[in-house]
């Protein structure tokens, strides 16, 4: 019965149903469209690799709060008590800067395997490939969500306000980070389908990258005077990291100038612009990494049509 | 009537790497050796689907056939040319292809509906009947991974059955399962089509064509060499097959022998049910050989009736011309129009040497209120 109707339903539609064209290149807009029709795909690749990745232990999703949460304890305890580096709260400086780290690495690093990993389902079933590393990505923006829930949750236990004022310029940045570790994911999931060693030189960048990024040192307190001396801080900042890190610390660490809680001199911790500086700055790298995400898109369209033969 | 699949001077071309170097530093070593072949799985296709229609594809391994069907369902793209697809459709090309073995046959379901392009909501509505239709009930919440094969591929065909695709793309995946699951399947596929869903459907087994195409497509080394009815496109397909197999048989022999005509001595194929019946087979070939013959009998609606023992009845041939002598004691059947093909195989049966699709049309004149094809006369004792 329910059949029928179903049939009839898709008889009387079909005149008007959209034509699909499958041709030798698709166009951006095409690609874009496909990949926002099958958004479903996304969620239920996301909730599947959760679900898989903490399949029949007893906490579950639980284990993602709980070891963010061990993290941020262990760095709370070690930088007050025994690497004294003269920032106060420095736990709280290094967590909001790794809680955008931790999205960008897991993503990366997962999503640069996933097409060769996943070569059964991509030589067997049609859907747009893209959604395979968006899927990544979209597992790591959950644990982001988790750990800045601990994060919160940590700022409240300590009593830590975070900039309230600043707080809008969040999702902008958040944004960006998105836009950027899916352009990179996209791209380096492609890559590796030619090239294997990718995989385990993508490892070894990261671990670089994390060291040009200013997540475990202060940029304006470490590194600012002598970049700026030799010119390079320009170059410092086209790392895109940089200024959602910045901006991130600048958020929830909020202090710009701090005293040592060693010397009692004052540091400089974070740049000091106004708010509309850093708004312009993330709008800035928003449209940016916005054109790069497009071209992560044609790039991996380009490179997808001999997938098949490589895999 | 609209066309749901159009296939527009399509061509599929594979780079064949002789040498793959696949790590960095061969690729750094070697930037341009290792001799690239390129292998043209599809050369310049067109055929286009109806809605309601349901078309075979006919071709053996290598003939391109999986290929055109993974550039229909858009895995592959196509080197050139465009196919142009209304409505949704749902592949099955090889059935639990997306399956996560971790989770449950529940959130496969879920999962493989989603890659199917279906949304969970529309997955909700239908889970119940793909739980019936593959009969699973009772391991529904265990992981796949504890599936036996047969489970996992009755698992992902009622999922693709029952999403209610506007085009089913079937893929060979009916020689799996066992015979009341397949049974099942072919069902469904029928009641697909009274529904006027349009079906692509791949196979090697003409029987298969036979049943349920209404029209079929024949393709060799990439070259699409038929479309038309199921009988004209079957004769090519067999026809292509011996050809082929006189290529790979170095002595040549099968290429010599020829099944020139089928012959009864009245002239007429026209018997009446439960007479005998008797007709000659004429074979030219150039060298002595000996072999099985073969006929089979199939309704005009493609069901076989009878394949006779492809073991049973030896035959010896000199060269030039021969006649084989066919006899029938009994004709079992009741009123209709039956397809005679006949053939020769070789002493084990299982290569043909010779074959003729469609050598006669035999009509059977009944008298009798028995219906069907076949008597039965049941003796009722009371």
């Amino acid at each position: 019965m329910s059949d029928a109707t179903t049939a009839g339903v898709g008889r009387r539609a079909l005149e008007e149903a959209p034509v699909r064209v499958v041709s030798a290149r698709d166009s951006l807009p095409t690609r874009l469209r496909n990949l926002a029709s099958r958004r479903e795909l996304l969620t239920s690749l996301i909730f599947s690799d959760i679900r898989i990745k903490y399949k029949g232990s007893a906490l579950g999703l639980f284990w993602s709060m709980l070891s963010p949460a061990l993290t941020l304890a262990i760095y709370y305890m070690v930088f007050s008590i025994f690497l004294k580096n003269g920032i106060p709260n420095f736990a709280v400086y290094l967590f909001s800067g790794l809680v955008v780290w931790n999205m960008f690495q897991n993503s990366v690093n997962s999503a640069t395997g996933v097409i060769v990993d996943r070569a059964g389902l991509v030589k067997k079933v049609s859907f747009p490939r893209e959604i395979l590393a968006l899927s990544n990505v979209g597992a790591a923006v959950i644990y982001f969500f988790v750990q800045l829930t601990v994060l919160a949750l940590f700022l409240a236990a300590i009593g830590h306000q975070p900039a309230w004022g600043f707080l809008w310029i969040l999702p902008f940045s958040f944004a960006a980070l998105y836009l950027f570790t899916a352009a990179l994911s996209i791209v380096m999931s492609a890559i590796t389908v030619y090239l294997r060693d990718m995989r385990h030189l993508i490892e070894v960048v990261l671990q670089l990258w994390f060291w040009v990024s200013p997540v475990v040192y202060s940029y304006e307190n470490s590194i600012a005077a002598t970049l700026h001396s030799h010119g390079l801080a320009s170059i410092y900042f086209l790392n895109p990291i940089t200024l959602i890190i910045l901006t991130f610390q600048r958020i929830f660490y909020v202090s710009t100038v701090v005293h040592s809680t060693t010397t009692g001199l004052p540091l400089n911790i974070l740049p000091t612009w106004p708010m509309s500086t850093y708004f312009y700055l993330n709008l800035g790298l928003l449209v940016i990494m916005a054109g790069l995400f497009l071209v992560a898109i044609t790039v991996f369209g380009r490179l997808e049509g001999n997938f098949e033969s490589e895999l | 009537m609209v066309s749901v699949i159009e296939v527009e001077g399509v061509s599929k071309q594979f780079k064949i790497h002789h040498e793959r170097h696949q790590s960095l530093k061969e690729r750094v070593l070697h930037p341009r050796s290792g001799s690239t072949e390129v292998f043209h799985a599809l050369r310049d296709i067109n055929f286009k689907v109806a809605d309601g229609e349901t078309v075979g594809i006919l071709g053996h391994n290598g003939s391109g056939k999986s290929t055109l069907l993974k550039t229909i369902c858009g895995v592959l793209q196509p080197t050139s040319g465009e196919i142009r697809l209304r409505g949704s459709l749902a592949a099955l090309l090889e059935l639990g292809a997306g399956f996560q073995h971790e989770l449950s046959g529940r959130d496969n379901v879920y999962l493989y509906g989603a890659m199917l392009g279906f949304s969970r909501k529309m997955v909700d509505a239908i889970f119940d009947d793909v739980v019936a239709f593959s009969e699973l009930e009772q391991f529904i919440d265990t992981q796949v991974k504890f599936y036996s094969s047969g489970m996992y591929v009755r698992l992902a065909f009622a999922v693709a059955v029952n999403v209610n695709p506007d085009i089913l793309v079937v893929d060979e995946v009916l020689a799996v399962g066992d015979e009341r699951f397949q049974a099942k399947c072919i069902d469904r596929i029928r009641h697909f089509q009274r529904e006027g869903r349009s079906i692509l459907f791949v196979t090697h087994q003409a029987d298969q064509v036979r049943a349920i195409c209404d029209r079929a497509i024949v393709l060799n080394a990439g070259h699409l060499i038929a479309d038309g009815p199921v009988q004209d496109s079957l004769r090519i397909f067999r026809e292509h097959l011996l050809g082929d197999a006189a290529v790979l048989d170095t002595s040549g022999t099968h290429a010599d022998v020829a099944i020139d005509a089928v012959t009864t001595p009245t002239g007429s194929f026209q018997v009446r049910h439960g007479a005998a019946m008797h007709f000659d087979v004429d074979v030219s070939t150039r060298r002595a050989i000996s072999g099985n013959f073969v006929m089979e009998v199939f309704t005009r609606g493609g069901l076989l009736v009878s394949r006779s023992d492809p073991q049973g009845s030896p035959v010896n041939l000199r060269p030039g011309a021969n006649r084989i002598g066919v006899d029938l004691a009994r004709l079992p059947l009741l009123d209709g129009v039956y397809d005679v093909n006949v053939g020769l195989v070789d002493p084990a049966g299982s290569n043909v040497i010779a074959w003729r699709e469609q050598a006669a049309t035999m009509q059977v004149i009944y008298e009798g209120r028995e219906g069907g094809i076949i008597e039965l006369s049941p003796t009722v004792r009371q």
